[in-house]
């Protein structure tokens, strides 16, 4: 088979979401760290759409878009399914999937940039109400201990790490055992997989580069 | 198969008549029940809870009914290249159309211009093919043909023609609207821009 790179960024949960994918599915692959203020001609020339990491270069094939490659790579190699078999399953996990993702780009973002005042108030609120759809009708009578780790989960990792340094920098805590406690039990299973625990930026770095980026 | 099939909808929705595309494109009977327009999102009802989000559901209807008229191709990597380009459709051009009829001087201007430049780069995306699918209609086709409803709107608005920025794109909606599931599932541009009339109204925008 030929050869799998990834073109990534140590701070990116993007990124993390397809090295934790070809953890799960033992695929070997090479990753190359882009300095995203110096942009590679591997990167450039490999996602000039977007011109943004995560890249995975399979061979002579360039998949860029995390969602995408995650896909890909579920396709490519089918062993170890991320996704379920049923249509109707797959559909809703597809839906879960873009959710968290669509709320990352406008909610969570907002929140993590937002100025104290109003505005954070107002990004307060939209985070909590995602947060509780989440707890509500995503996580509902889920049985972790019943289920095994799958894409859902792992588009919604960067909920379970990088959420908190957001949170931190932000200065307020919007999520523990009390307030959502089903998402707080999801964070906590989550983060005893191998394939996860093993592959976490490191936690003091990260906080220092979610402060950093925030004062920009 | 037996299963009942219910698309809730709401007529001058772009994302509405992707499913409905797919759907004729199987060659599927299904019942269309009109809904309030602040359910903006097209819910597709199988005897269970719903599956939101058009590109989905046009995934479902696709990997549910797939002995005729396969929307995506079979190649993995074909696959994440038409996932590719529908998430940038739907990432990029439904906001700045949006802009374009709501927004006035500067902020039109550039919405505007960026619309372009995005048309222009799924235009070289197309090359010489048909189809974004290739030789035949797509996955990529169902999602951006529908959009083509609302060109007549942004030109309006926006005072442009995208036919001159982008003919190749304006001759690929043509060709899409020959075939029967497209021309029967999108609505009348005309129409779709009256619809936008109202809602700059109800906006307050002029």
């Amino acid at each position: 088979m030929a050869g799998v790179k990834l073109l990534g960024f140590w701070a990116s949960s993007f990124a993390y979401r397809v090295i934790w994918t070809l953890k799960l599915k033992g695929i070997n692959y090479e990753y190359i760290e882009e300095d995203l203020r110096n942009k590679s001609h591997l990167l450039l020339h490999h996602n000039p759409v977007h011109k943004k990491v995560p890249v995975l270069i399979h061979g002579d094939k360039a998949v860029a878009e995390s969602l995408v490659i995650l896909e890909y790579i579920e396709e490519t190699w089918p062993e170890n399914p991320l996704l379920p078999t049923d249509a109707y399953e797959r559909a809703m996990a597809r839906f879960w999937i873009n959710f968290g993702e669509s709320k990352v780009e406008c909610h969570f973002f907002q929140f993590f940039k937002s100025a104290a005042g109003e505005e954070q108030e107002k990004a307060i609120k939209e985070t909590v109400e995602i947060l509780k759809i989440i707890e509500e009708q995503s996580l509902g009578d889920k049985k972790f201990s019943e289920e095994a780790i799958g894409l859902v989960d792992i588009a919604l990792g960067w909920l379970a790490y990088w959420f908190e340094g957001q949170e931190e920098a932000v200065g307020t805590k919007l999520l523990n055992s009390t307030t959502f406690p089903r998402l707080h039990a999801w964070i906590q299973n989550f983060k005893q997989v191998p394939a996860i625990k093993e592959n976490l930026p490191d936690r003091q770095k990260l906080r220092a580069h979610s402060k950093r980026f925030r004062r920009v | 198969m037996a299963d009942e099939i219910i698309l809730l909808d709401f007529w001058p929705s772009p994302f509405g008549m992707r499913v409905r595309v797919a759907l004729a494109e199987k060659g599927l009977k299904y019942e269309y029940r009109e809904e309030d327009p602040r359910n903006k999102n097209p819910l597709l009802l199988e005897m269970n809870p719903p599956i939101c989000e058009s590109m989905i559901i046009v995934q479902y209807i696709d990997e549910v009914w797939n002995k005729k008229s396969p929307l995506l191709p079979s190649d993995p990597y074909q696959r994440a290249q038409a996932r590719f380009w529908a998430d940038y459709i739907d990432k990029k051009l439904y906001e700045l159309g949006r802009r374009i009829w709501s927004t006035k001087g500067e902020e039109q201007e550039t919405a505007k211009n960026e619309f372009i430049e995005y048309l222009k780069i799924l235009e070289g995306e197309l090359g010489e093919k048909p189809y974004f699918g290739g030789e035949k209609f797509g996955f990529v086709d169902v999602a951006l043909v529908t959009f083509s409803t609302l060109f007549y709107a942004y030109e309006s608005f926006g005072n442009f023609s995208i036919e001159v920025e982008c003919p190749k794109l304006i001759a690929w909606t043509k060709r899409c609207k020959e075939k029967e599931s497209v021309s029967s599932s999108l609505k009348d541009p005309q129409k779709v821009h009256g619809f936008v009339i109202e809602m700059r109204k109800k906006l307050g925008i002029e």
